[in-house]
């Protein structure tokens, strides 16, 4: 039985104050680091790679962006979490040269080298969830955060 | 049995879902297709030996082969209009 991905209450952030999505990627890779999921690489690699295939999703409410980096980089799989004091411009991943605000950043940080198929569908009806994104935007604490993020990314599909 | 080449940026985590979500589409229609993963950067020299590929990142090479953008199968929006235009093509 595989266990459930832990997200750490060191890795998820409520108004983060960022001037612009370099600055944001760059403070929640570091956190990675210091706790120890991803190794001394693994920040660079995230701004590399977002700049030459942008991860910004555009929703019809939300927009959200979903870094990541090659799983050789990664020590644990987990992801780290930051809701913006205000939205810093992506790129969409469908069109490098459309700017979306993003206020919502979910840094994956995956080490399977086939993608974790469950995590990934749980990440993906995440971001659908527009009421729940609501929620943690206006409402939710960072510690409530950490305990949806845990709850939501780490159940099973049709349960 | 068509082929699809399902890519992007790293070849591991949105691929995987579009992926996924392309078996479960052509499984609940009965339709036999194979799909298989692989970064946006290795899309040109791969797509030969397939019948389309579906990216989830933006690809600006030039293959011979259908290419599906399928960011909607991410976010959900006009997600069923994918997923038939990608059947419709599995059907072919």
């Amino acid at each position: 039985m595989r266990k459930g991905m832990i997200i750490s209450k060191q890795c998820v952030f409520k108004g983060v104050d960022c001037k612009d999505k370099s600055e944001a990627l760059s403070f929640l890779a570091d956190k990675l680091y210091v706790e120890g999921f991803v190794n001394e690489k693994y920040k660079e690699a995230i701004l590399t790679r977002e700049q030459n295939y942008p991860t910004g999703l555009p929703g019809s409410e939300w927009n959200i962006a979903i870094p990541h980096a090659d799983f050789h980089l990664v020590n644990r799989t987990t992801i780290a979490a930051a809701i913006l004091k205000q939205p810093v411009l992506f790129h969409s991943m469908d069109n490098i040269k459309k700017d979306i605000p993003v206020q919502i950043i979910l840094m994956l940080a995956i080490k399977e080298p086939h993608g974790q198929i469950q995590m990934l569908q749980n990440v993906i009806q995440f971001i659908r969830n527009h009421e729940l994104l609501k929620k943690i935007v206006d409402e939710y604490t960072e510690q409530q955060i950490v305990a949806v993020l845990q709850m939501q990314l780490n159940q099973k599909m049709g349960a | 049995m068509k082929r699809i080449l399902v890519a992007c940026g790293n070849g591991i985590a949105t691929s995987t879902v579009v992926a996924t979500k392309i078996r479960e589409a052509a499984s609940e229609r009965n339709l036999p297709v194979t799909v298989n993963q692989c970064k946006l950067m290795e899309v040109e020299s791969m797509a030969s030996d397939y019948d389309l590929v579906v990216t989830s990142g933006q690809f600006g090479g030039t293959v011979t082969v259908p290419v599906v953008t399928a960011i909607s199968l991410l976010t959900g929006i006009g997600e069923d209009e994918t997923i038939e235009e990608i059947m419709n093509f599995v059907k072919q």
